[in-house]
């Protein structure tokens, strides 16, 4: 993957000079390990500040929203799926974009990493399969598989689905994975369990919104959280309230969740918001045999009413 | 140590409906506890954080004068949570009140010289403060010329619209109110934008002389040439801002223009102390 | 101010002895990360961690504080009247406090504590408590505290200064009231600092990052705020309030009324600059609706405006903690550094 970046700079540099496209969206390098920064390119010299590894983790379509210029993205499976569903909810017009594909092997978990060592990293070096991770006492080389986000273990999708061009062959999709691993757990738990899981898992929600706020399916002008007549949630750490938060946000992700983990990704607190989303994901796909992001011609299945829709709810 | 985020609790003495589209609401409030009334001592240009318990709080400019005891008004317009609930309240109705807020318009500056108040709309609850302050016989000859250009979009939208026909038949105080339009055949006063009729009847500026000017953003962006064309320089020319607000002390942190709080360092600034700062309001 | 020897031994039986006049505040390891918590009895500061993830802000000004208190029910008497939620102001002590927590609480304060206004709950909360600090032997790769006036030893804002000194500690009173906490521990072995220097300058060696704002002292407000960088810092910005929530010296807040049933609470809450709804008026005018605006404002706040309000430097004490939390890497080193660098003319 690490490989990508000259093609991904040659096309950047091809649609800036052929005025394809006013802006790019791509990644810069970060200034802390394992963490790479959104940016926009608008010439070749800004082109050069393009870096590609597997600290790309942030999803891109998120700054697509409702923007008016011709624009460049790299996209990774997960983006593209993202800028699909973006293109289907009218946020974004498929002509305005030229879609810079990039095969995918999964993006780094950053506590993952740091879970490994006792110390500060300070650098990470990316090789082809391998990051070497250095400190002031240690070095350590680890197989960058084994480090990536849990949810690019299981994803299905690591070729982009829409595209225009594509740094590289596509890779290997992954298969015999058990993708619902996480969610089988928690629904084999009896309604107390589930509830002690779930109370601890957002106890230490601050309520920044990184969550939301990074998800690309967030665009609402005004967030449920956020509105005043009537106030639906009330603004205090009320445990009450920030589950109300949790459970609504990712309810209104059902059936366009691409599990991309943008939120875990973002959540300074380390918590596990996916599952949710996932449990979603879960039932759309047992139910209605969908997954979000595939196709711009296809109506998400919360948007349309089929006379064979499963009804098992309905009691 | 006083906490100075605690409300005196006050009773809805009385609403009454300060425009015709009854979206604007007088509410005369009195002290539960009249020492209260003592330590709200204010000055014309002040605000307060009207707080309806269960609800909120909003930042509302003092209409009522210093120089009117035993009560305190204000002019709410209805837009948010708390004044649209506030619009559903009685008399009688207990809640707090919150302040004196913010500094006032500069009185002390003001003193000896020619007074022009420009107003727009509903931004005319501080002016009419103002107004009657220096209208009292206390204190009317502490001041030069008054002059008052106020506009609405037609007369029903006026406020205190009685007490602009009685400042008309004065003479110590130069009335010139207006509207955008009207199809009332015996409307006896000026017709036309704020602007215009500032351009027509507002003295020139000098040294003597300072402009007070409160409005909708629009008729400020297109009064302030017409004051630079009368020779009004920025230092004298006070206006008063508005931003959210929640503390109204200077600590939470919303109000800022720069480093400036509007709610404590403000809400009035000449216009030369605004151009220092990035204007965020 | 008494230099003070503890061996480790010690440190365990004066922690047990203070918990008869001190509610005992420490950090405490959460799954993966570190939280100041109430210690419990017998449970002891944990001090193996670099920094908490949530500065000790979250114990003198929580994210959720009742302020007052109100009844709805009309059959009360003094009802909507606000009443003043009991609070506990007995003494506290919070042990392992890192020297730019400290610091933060001596940028913080002018904020509370005004001429005019006096904010009673952070004050009665700051008041309240003895800061014990520790020492930083390590820091980590994001912390450029000394180049944002305070550093991995500094004292400023503390009681006590704890310094390990691996087999024991080295605990530096800072004020009378680092002194009083350390009698009633009975900690009295005289100590020296002659060891400590050395550990200090290690220390300070570590950090390997700075900012600079020199430049940034000189120009004015509007030259800043007009410059042309803010748009490339704040593309990547998604607006949580995460920066702002870690940060020790953000201390914006939002008051809210809680109603339930008939009876509520009136409750502050931390709130951030970077969401929209902070500066919406009532009519939907926002002063500050773009998100480069809000990105402007956070930075221009700690690094210019609150610099000229106070001149006591920028509102920023170098924890790095929004560099490890921003989930998009706005690095505040980076942004302070454009900002001093950039050509004005």
């Amino acid at each position: 993957m690490i490989g990508y970046i000259d093609k991904i700079k040659e096309i950047s540099k091809g649609l800036l000079e052929e005025k394809k496209v006013d802006m790019i969206i791509g990644f810069r390098k970060g200034t802390v390990p394992m963490i790479n920064e959104p940016c926009v390119a608008k010439t070749s010299a800004d082109v050069d500040n393009f870096v590609w590894d597997s600290s790309c983790g942030i999803n891109l379509a998120n700054y697509l929203t409702g923007r008016k210029e011709k624009i460049g993205i790299i996209a990774k499976g997960c983006d593209s799926r993202n800028i699909v569903n973006h293109i289907i909810e009218n946020k974004i017009n498929r002509e305005q974009l030229t879609i810079i594909g990039v095969p995918c092997k999964g993006m780094v978990d950053r506590s993952k990493v740091k879970a490994l060592v006792s110390s500060d990293i300070e650098e990470v070096i990316e090789k082809e399969d391998t990051m070497v991770i250095s400190g002031a006492d240690f070095e350590k080389t680890v197989k960058t598989s084994d480090v990536i986000s849990k949810n690019c273990t299981i994803c299905m999708h690591r070729n982009p689905v829409i595209f225009d061009e594509l740094v590289a062959e596509e890779v290997d999709e992954q298969k015999d994975v058990n993708r619902y691993e996480d969610i089988d757990k928690i629904e084999a738990m009896d309604s107390g369990e589930k509830w002690n899981y779930f109370e601890d898992m957002f106890k230490s929600c601050i309520r920044c919104y990184a969550c939301r706020n990074a998800c690309p399916l967030c665009y609402c002008p005004t967030c449920f959280v956020d509105e005043s007549k009537p106030q639906w949630v009330g603004k205090s750490q009320d445990p009450i309230d920030i589950w109300t938060f949790h459970f609504l946000r990712a309810y209104h992700c059902a059936g366009r969740c691409t599990d991309c983990g943008a939120c875990v990704r973002a959540c300074p607190m380390d918590i596990d918001v996916r599952l949710l989303t996932k449990k979603l994901e879960k039932d759309c796909f047992e139910m209605f045999n969908w997954e979000a992001g595939l196709s711009i011609d296809k109506r998400p299945p919360l948007d349309v009413f089929n006379a064979d829709d499963p009804d098992g709810f309905i009691k | 140590m006083q906490n100075p985020y605690l409300p005196y609790p006050v009773r809805i003495d009385k609403i009454t409906n300060a425009t015709e589209d009854k979206s604007l609401k007088t509410y005369k409030f009195v002290f539960l506890d009249p020492d209260d009334e003592r330590k709200f001592a204010y000055k014309a240009g002040q605000f307060a954080e009207l707080s309806v318990t269960g609800k909120g709080e909003i930042p509302i400019g003092i209409a009522s004068s210093p120089t009117e005891k035993g009560y305190v008004t204000f002019t709410v317009n209805r837009v948010g949570l708390v004044s649209s609930y506030l619009h559903t309240m009685k008399e009688g109705d207990i809640m707090g009140l919150r302040g004196p807020m913010g500094n006032s318009y500069p009185w002390d500056a003001l003193e000896g010289k020619n007074v022009v108040i420009i107003g727009g709309g509903f931004a005319f609850t501080t002016l009419r403060s103002s107004i009657v302050y220096m209208l009292d016989p206390a204190n009317r000859s502490k001041f030069k010329d008054i002059h008052v250009v106020y506009g609405a979009r037609s007369p029903g939208m006026l406020l205190y619209r009685d007490e602009l026909t009685k400042w008309e038949e004065r003479d110590d105080i130069n009335m010139h109110i207006t509207v955008d339009g009207t199809d009332d055949p015996d409307w006896k006063y000026n017709v036309g934008f704020v602007p215009t009729i500032t351009e027509q009847k507002a003295p020139a500026g000098n040294d003597d002389t300072y402009a007070i000017i409160c409005g909708p953003p629009v008729m400020i962006k297109f009064t302030q040439p017409v004051l630079d064309k009368l020779g009004y320089t920025h230092d004298r020319i006070i206006m008063s801002l508005e931003n959210r607000m929640k503390c109204g002390i200077g600590m939470c942190g919303r109000c800022n223009i720069g480093k400036e709080f509007v709610c404590k360092d403000g809400p009035v600034f000449t216009l030369s102390q605004l151009n220092e700062t990035p204007r965020e309001y | 101010m008494k230099v003070i020897k503890i061996d480790k031994q010690d440190f365990t039986s004066g922690i047990e002895k203070l918990a008869d006049s001190y509610r005992l505040f420490g950090p405490v390891k959460e799954k993966e990360s570190y939280a100041f918590q109430k210690l419990e009895k017998g449970q002891l500061p944990d001090f193996n961690f670099k920094n908490t993830r949530l500065s000790i802000k979250s114990v003198i000004n929580p994210q959720s504080e009742v302020m007052f208190e109100y009844s709805l029910d009309e059959k009360q008497t003094d009802h909507h009247v606000m009443k003043e939620a009991k609070k506990d102001y007995s003494p506290r002590a919070i042990f392992g406090v890192r020297p730019c927590d400290g610091k933060s609480m001596v940028l913080v304060k002018p904020n509370f504590d005004t001429l005019e206004y006096k904010d009673n709950y952070w004050l009665d909360s700051y008041n309240c408590t003895t800061f014990v600090g520790l020492a930083c032997n390590d820091p980590c790769s994001t912390c450029f505290c000394t180049s944002a006036g305070s550093g991995p030893f500094d004292e400023t804002g503390l009681d006590v200064l704890l310094i390990d000194m691996d087999d024991y500690y080295i605990a530096k009173a800072v004020t009378s009231k680092g002194e009083a906490l350390l009698s009633a521990a009975s900690w009295d072995t005289a100590g020296t600092l002659d060891d400590v220097e050395d550990k200090k300058s290690k220390a300070e060696k570590k950090i390997k990052t700075s900012v600079s704002i020199d430049n940034i002292k000189d120009r004015s407000i509007n030259e800043i705020h007009q410059a042309s960088f803010w748009e490339d810092i704040a593309f990547s910005c998604i607006n949580c309030g995460t920066c702002t929530y870690v940060c020790p010296t953000c201390w914006c807040f939002d008051i809210q009324d809680e109603n339930s049933g008939k009876s509520g609470v009136r409750m502050r809450n931390w709130d951030s600059c970077m969401f929209p709804l902070f500066t919406m008026h009532g009519t939907g005018h926002n002063p500050r609706g773009e998100k480069t605006q809000r990105v402007r404002q956070r930075f221009m706040h700690k690094l210019k405006y609150y610099l000229d309000k106070y001149d006591q430097g920028i509102q920023c004490v170098g924890c790095g903690r929004c560099i490890q939390s921003c989930p998009v890497n706005i690095d505040i080193r980076r942004v302070c550094n454009i900002m001093n660098d950039y050509n004005y003319e």
